[in-house]
């Protein structure tokens, strides 16, 4: 049995639908944020795959932009949630609405 | 040579305006009278030389470019030195630097002096722009300027209400004939493609129709009427008597109200063209004359009698005018700006030697005390009723007699020239009479004396030139009228007539103005008779005009600005405005809700969002 493209791009959709009821469902703010590395990385095999059936490159070059952008939101994204925390001592993001209109 | 002397005339005056308005405050109180009175004199000098070879009768006409104005029109800044406007040059710069010199006097101890001396300095700028300007352009900034003049001198004692309305009064009214001023211009410029005189008057027969022509003609009649103080838009005229009395003088005799005479006689070559238009200015004039003359009769206010006495005076220059008597016009113009300034000049020594006191009701008994006033005035009062030899005779009896001479119709209005100056005889023996003659009926604490000498000189000077001014255009001598010949060349001019239809003529009008005056010195010869029965009232309010244009355009234009203002503005503007942000208030309050807060519900929102988009482009087979 080969692996085809198919195959890759339904592991990608399992792993994005993951993340994404991560996402949805789950109310700490670690977690949810791990849930979003979750789809990136399930993006990011989409586009190698995608990459290598074309035979081209910009899968991959897409890819390293993906990762350099994740790597530095979850830098900054990861200050916010500690300093959030160290104020308001939870990382539940259903006690953070102060922005509801 | 003559290109820099007629410039140095606009310009000096115009620096020494500048030079004051700047550092008027600084300087001493005489020193800036003097410095203006100096600027407008050299003018003076500088225009009789530059004139100096029309005199000897060699003259060109000149053309002074000083830039290129606006060249999409082809319009130039430039200045035409011709006869006439040579004339006018004299006329402006001579009288108004005696005016000029007797402000130095009259407006001593005033909070603003170099201020006063700043405007007198742009009026005679203004004014030698209009009459120097060769082509309608040109002429128009300076009958703007003009009007800017008018408003700032009119209301030069601001502080008192009744000045600033008067100001705002000239103003409006002036803005009113401007309009017609302005719509003529459009009309020359759309058939000449060009505002030059010269172009203009000689392909005026070939381009223009008689109808366009007419056209033009009343309009820029509409513009005259509000410069010169004709019927229907004189009422500005009597109240600019709020402004200082000089200014009075300045706006009556030198400047201001000439303008719309010396237009019509620059424009001769189209009125030339449509007898209806130059019909109708003689009619105007004539109506002016007689309606003026009635009011001017029954008048309480010394300055206020002389100022209706102005619009009377200015209504003959338009039946002269209007009758193609151009010559005749600007003659009667010429003569009247000497007198007419004199009778200002010398009221104002009288208003200065009553401390302010303006009511002919409260004077009378002058002449002892204020014996170089009373000399002066009798001369101007005498030149201005028409007695001969002094220079109001002349003047009048040529207008008159052109207009005999045309015959027809135009003899109705030669009768009414005659009643008119029947009728200024007897009025300004009025005048004469209850200021100078009978027992004092001063104010307690009142001490008649006479003005100073830096005022009386200007009144000298300006009743020599009222004796001896009428004597350059005589039956006799038409001195006056081959000076101007060259500038009337081309259109058809109207003459007195000569022998003993002339004579006749000239009697009758002596004869009427002597029965003015003997009936006027009848009558206020004892007592004041009482003036406030039926004729007298209605004349005294200038027959309600007043009330009525407050009635129908003041107060009709005050209704209409507060329903713009609270209504329109208030309501439908300001209610539009707010109407849009209360919508807007609504929407945002109606969608509040939608924004919970929970950060789970908006990324749902976006996974819907996201799902229903990837469904919609599916659905269509594709991206």
């Amino acid at each position: 049995m080969t692996v085809t493209p198919g195959w890759y791009m339904a592991l990608a959709a399992i792993l994005f639908v993951i993340g994404l009821g991560g996402i949805l469902l789950r109310r700490n703010a670690l977690v949810m944020f791990m849930s979003v590395e979750l789809m990136l990385n399930a993006v990011n095999l989409t586009f190698v795959a995608a990459g290598r059936e074309l035979l081209t490159i910009d899968g991959q070059v897409s890819v390293f932009f993906v990762m350099v952008v994740a790597a530095t939101e979850v830098v900054v994204g990861l200050a916010i949630i500690v300093a959030v925390f160290r104020r308001r001592k939870t990382a539940s993001v259903d006690e953070l609405a102060e922005l509801r209109g | 040579m003559t290109e820099l002397l007629v410039s140095a005339a606009i310009l000096l005056p115009l620096g020494g305006s500048v030079i004051l308005l700047f550092v008027g405050k600084r300087l001493p109180e005489p020193l800036a009278g003097v410095v203006a009175t100096l600027t407008v004199g050299a003018a003076f000098v500088c225009a009789a030389i530059a004139g100096l070879d029309f005199f000897t009768g060699t003259g060109e006409a000149v053309r002074v470019d000083w830039f290129s104005w606006m060249p999409a029109f082809g319009v130039d800044a430039s200045l035409g030195w011709d006869r006439l406007s040579a004339l006018m040059t004299l006329v402006v710069t001579g009288v108004g630097a005696l005016i000029h010199l007797y402000s130095i006097g009259y407006m001593k101890g005033d909070a603003r002096y170099g201020l006063f001396f700043a405007y007198l300095n742009l009026f005679i700028t203004s004014m030698l722009i209009l009459v120097l300007a060769d082509n309608f352009a040109v002429m128009f900034v300076g009958w703007e300027l003009v009007g800017l003049c008018s408003y700032l001198l009119i209301s030069f004692w601001f502080e008192k209400e009744t000045a600033a309305a008067a100001g705002k009064k000239a103003f409006v009214v002036n803005r009113v004939g401007d309009v017609g001023f302005i719509v003529a211009l459009m009309l020359v410029f759309s058939h000449f493609g060009t505002f030059d005189f010269a172009t203009v008057f000689e392909s005026a027969p070939d381009v223009l129709t008689t109808g366009v022509a007419t056209a033009i003609g009343l309009l820029l009649l509409v513009g005259a009427a509000g410069k010169s103080a004709q019927l229907p838009l004189y009422v500005w005229l009597p109240d600019a008597m709020e402004g200082p009395t000089p200014v009075s003088a300045l706006i009556h005799a030198a400047t201001m109200v000439t303008a719309g005479v010396y237009m019509v006689a620059r424009t001769a070559a189209i009125f030339g063209m449509a007898p209806i238009a130059a019909g109708t200015v003689a009619v105007v004039g004539a109506a002016t004359a007689l309606f003026a003359a009635t009011v001017a009769m029954a008048q309480s206010d010394i300055k206020r009698v002389l100022a209706y006495s102005t619009i009377s005076q200015l209504g003959y220059m338009f039946i002269g005018v209007g009758a193609a008597g151009y010559v005749a016009g600007v003659f009667h113009l010429m003569t009247h700006s000497f007198f007419k300034a004199l009778l200002f000049l010398g009221a104002g020594s009288v208003i200065h030697g009553m401390h302010g006191e303006q009511d002919l009701s409260k004077m009378g008994g002058l002449r002892s005390r204020m014996p170089v006033t009373f000399a002066t005035m009798a001369i101007a009062w005498l030149a201005i009723s028409g007695i001969p030899p002094l220079a109001g005779f002349w003047s009048k009896d040529e207008i008159l007699g052109t207009v005999f001479e045309r015959g027809g119709l135009w003899t109705v209005l030669w009768g009414v020239g005659l009643v008119t100056a029947l009728l200024t005889a007897f009025y300004m023996t009025r005048m004469m009479w209850l200021t100078f003659f009978g027992e004092p009926r001063w104010d307690e604490g009142v001490h008649p004396h006479e003005s100073p000498a830096v005022m009386t000189v200007p009144l000298l000077a300006l009743a020599g030139l009222s004796v001896v001014g009428g004597l350059v255009n005589t039956p006799f001598r038409t001195a006056l009228e081959h000076f101007l010949d060259p500038v009337f060349e081309g259109v058809q001019l109207a003459h007195a007539p000569a022998g003993s239809v002339a004579l006749t003529l000239a009697a009758a009008s002596v004869v009427a103005a002597l029965i003015g005056i003997g009936l006027s010195a009848l009558r206020y010869r004892g007592r004041v008779p009482n003036e406030t029965g039926f004729p007298w009232r209605v004349m005294g309010r200038g027959y309600y005009v007043d009330d009525v244009y407050g009635q129908v355009f003041s107060r009709t234009g005050k209704l209409a600005a507060a329903w713009l203002a609270f209504r329109f503005d208030a309501r439908g503007i300001d209610g539009a405005v707010e109407g849009i942000g209360a919508l807007t208030r609504r929407t945002g309050s109606w969608l509040r809700p939608i924004q919970t807060g929970f950060v789970r519900s908006s990324a749902a929102a976006v996974v819907v969002g996201a799902v229903a988009l990837l469904a919609w482009f599916l659905s269509r087979g594709g991206l």
